[in-house]
């Protein structure tokens, strides 16, 4: 009995690695686990830095390339170092790395030193829709003609099946212009918009999109993602925004295929 | 990305299969996106394979699997996983092995591999590839996972040795012994890294000879070759870092030779995932490894041919 439950032991201390080194992974202050050792008596610090290092920097790359307008704008050096501060906080739960970092936008919301760019979060937002949208599944678009054929008198009971490429992310900033500026490469010269802007992140084929909503359309469509008649949608959009316009809204969202279908 | 489409009446449920490539005796590369381009500008009469990280194909849709499609469509492609953490000792992560059996199932590859290392500890995922002591304890549970991922995809899959920067004082196995014993229990092949065994050699102070000496390269059905970058110890010596960041060094280049000559022209990949060249570099040192294994093969034929005369 006793040497049955000796071997259990042994075998449950063998199987026991990735807790001795995983609090050391992502915590440089922690000590070199003492299960590991470098060949013939030589220490292993450095050598458990490597692993440090690929662990905490692959992480900090992986959030670098899937928010590179949010980087752009506040630099390289302060992006990396709050990403640093995201991956200790909020490691990954899952291998798809694409899938990463949904929580970046909240967590610049509240870092101390993004406090002067509140629009910061937004721009991340569109990002991590952006990404979304780049590997959501490949469905056809609605057709623009689509309502054309539908009775007047039943438009107000229609309801639209969401793209699965179709995201729309609100926001109280210039957030779009933001975004579009500084995502790609050119110049980003003085910003002269002050408007809220909600964008429309849709991908109808293989180009994401992102479009800079018209007043109230924000509303509506967030309505209408909800599976909401179009009817209601636009009521609510109306009584949230007097300018919102139900012609331009729908010519706006079949443009940017935000649905699949309708019925 | 203008010459792909997408086949949205291509449902996931039809029948759609891939032409069979054959594989055998081909150098191939990493299949990255900013390269296709040129890779289909590149087409006629181009001998090759590409490999794909399996992960990065685990979204529903959109360009990468158009990419992939494309490629597929025109070479054989080796899977690649990444993540599977088959070398931690909590049970697999059962959705993320049901996408990659969808994936083997869509993509059909050439080759299906994954490493020798555990990447996931609970829930937190550490995207490296962390290394296990060789003991019985782990040496069953690795087989187990090994056992679990054949039996889901229904076909063997390929464990590549890793490349390791610290020993576990609890090991009491060498790495050569662990794997041969892996493939003992579960039938799985090997796919060999000799850049790997390169590294790992330099940092733990053992001869790469030996340690291939040791190998079961009878079990080997691919080649990894890649470039690494050099650091130092804690004592000031050289330590390599497994960096996948340039050519492939000389060194790793004799050693690819010595396998092939004594394995046979098996297909060959020149993994490169940062610092990612143009396509012509890239290229260059696949028409390279593809040289030795064309050198390798022709000397097979000629041996074969006096044998039977």
């Amino acid at each position: 009995m006793r040497a049955a439950r000796d071997a259990l032991c042994a075998t449950a201390d063998d199987l026991g690695y990735p807790e001795r080194l995983v609090p050391a992974l992502l915590d440089p202050g922690r000590a070199t686990p003492t299960v590991v050792a470098g060949p013939m008596g030589k220490a292993a610090d450095k050598r458990f830095d490597i692993y440090r290092n690929n662990v905490t920097v692959s992480l900090i790359d992986a959030l670098a390339a899937a928010f590179p307008a949010t980087m752009r704008i506040t630099g390289e050096t302060f992006f990396r170092a709050m990403a640093r501060f995201y991956v200790r906080e909020t490691p990954p739960t899952s291998p798809l790395l694409f899938e990463y970092g949904r929580d970046l936008p909240a967590f610049i919301e509240r870092y101390e030193y993004a406090q002067s760019m509140p629009w910061l979060a937004d721009v991340a937002r569109i990002e991590r829709a952006w990404l979304d949208a780049y590997h959501a599944a490949d469905a056809p678009v609605l057709s623009p003609h689509a309502l054309t054929s539908f009775p007047a008198d039943a438009l107000a009971d229609t309801v639209f099946e969401t793209h699965p490429s179709a995201h729309v992310v609100r926001s109280a900033y210039p957030a779009v212009t933001i975004f579009s500026v500084n995502r790609d490469s050119g110049p980003v010269g003085r910003i002269e918009a002050r408007e809220p802007e909600s964008a429309l992140i849709t991908r109808p084929a293989l180009d994401v999109e992102v479009r800079r909503l018209p007043p109230g359309a924000d509303v509506f469509l967030g309505n209408l993602l909800s599976a909401e008649p179009l009817g209601s949608a636009a009521a609510a959009a109306s009584a949230h925004c007097p300018e919102f316009d139900l012609a331009t809204a729908i010519a706006v969202m079949l443009e940017a295929g935000a649905f699949a279908a309708v019925r | 990305m203008a010459k792909l489409a997408i086949h949205a009446d291509r449902g996931a449920s039809e029948d759609f299969r891939f032409p069979a490539h054959a594989i055998d005796g081909l150098a191939g590369t990493s299949f990255k996106h900013q390269h296709i381009t040129s890779i289909l500008e590149d087409q006629a009469a181009e001998r090759g394979f590409f490999e794909v990280h399996a992960e990065n194909y685990m979204g529903e849709g959109g360009p990468p699997h158009a990419a992939l499609a494309r490629i597929r469509a025109d070479y054989p492609v080796s899977l690649h996983g990444v993540c599977m953490s088959i070398g931690g000792p909590q049970p697999l992560d059962k959705a993320h092995l049901g996408r990659f059996a969808r994936l083997i199932e869509r993509y059909e590859p050439a080759l299906v591999s994954e490493h020798l290392a555990w990447s996931t500890h609970e829930t937190t995922y550490y995207n490296d590839l962390l290394p296990l002591p060789y003991t019985e304890a782990t040496l069953q549970r690795v087989a187990d996972h090994i056992d679990e991922v054949q039996e889901t995809i229904g076909r063997p899959i390929l464990i590549e040795n890793p490349s390791t920067y610290l020993l576990f004082r609890e090991s009491t196995m060498s790495e050569t012994a662990f794997i041969r014993e892996l493939v003992g229990r579960t039938g799985c092949g090997l796919l060999l890294d000799v850049n790997n065994v390169f590294v790992s050699a330099t940092n733990h102070g053992f001869s790469a000879l030996d340690y291939l000496a040791d190998y079961p390269l009878e079990h080997v059905c691919e080649i990894h070759l890649a470039g690494h970058t050099e650091q130092e110890d804690d004592e000031g010596d050289l330590l390599l870092i497994d960096s996948h960041d340039g050519p492939v060094a000389d060194a790793v280049w004799t050693l690819f030779d010595i396998v092939i000559g004594r394995c046979g022209p098996l297909p060959t990949l020149i993994e490169w995932d940062s610092a990612i060249p143009d396509w012509p570099v890239l290229k260059a040192e696949a028409i390279a490894a593809q040289a030795i294994l064309d050198r390798h093969a022709g000397a097979l034929l000629r041996g074969k041919s006096h044998a039977r005369g």
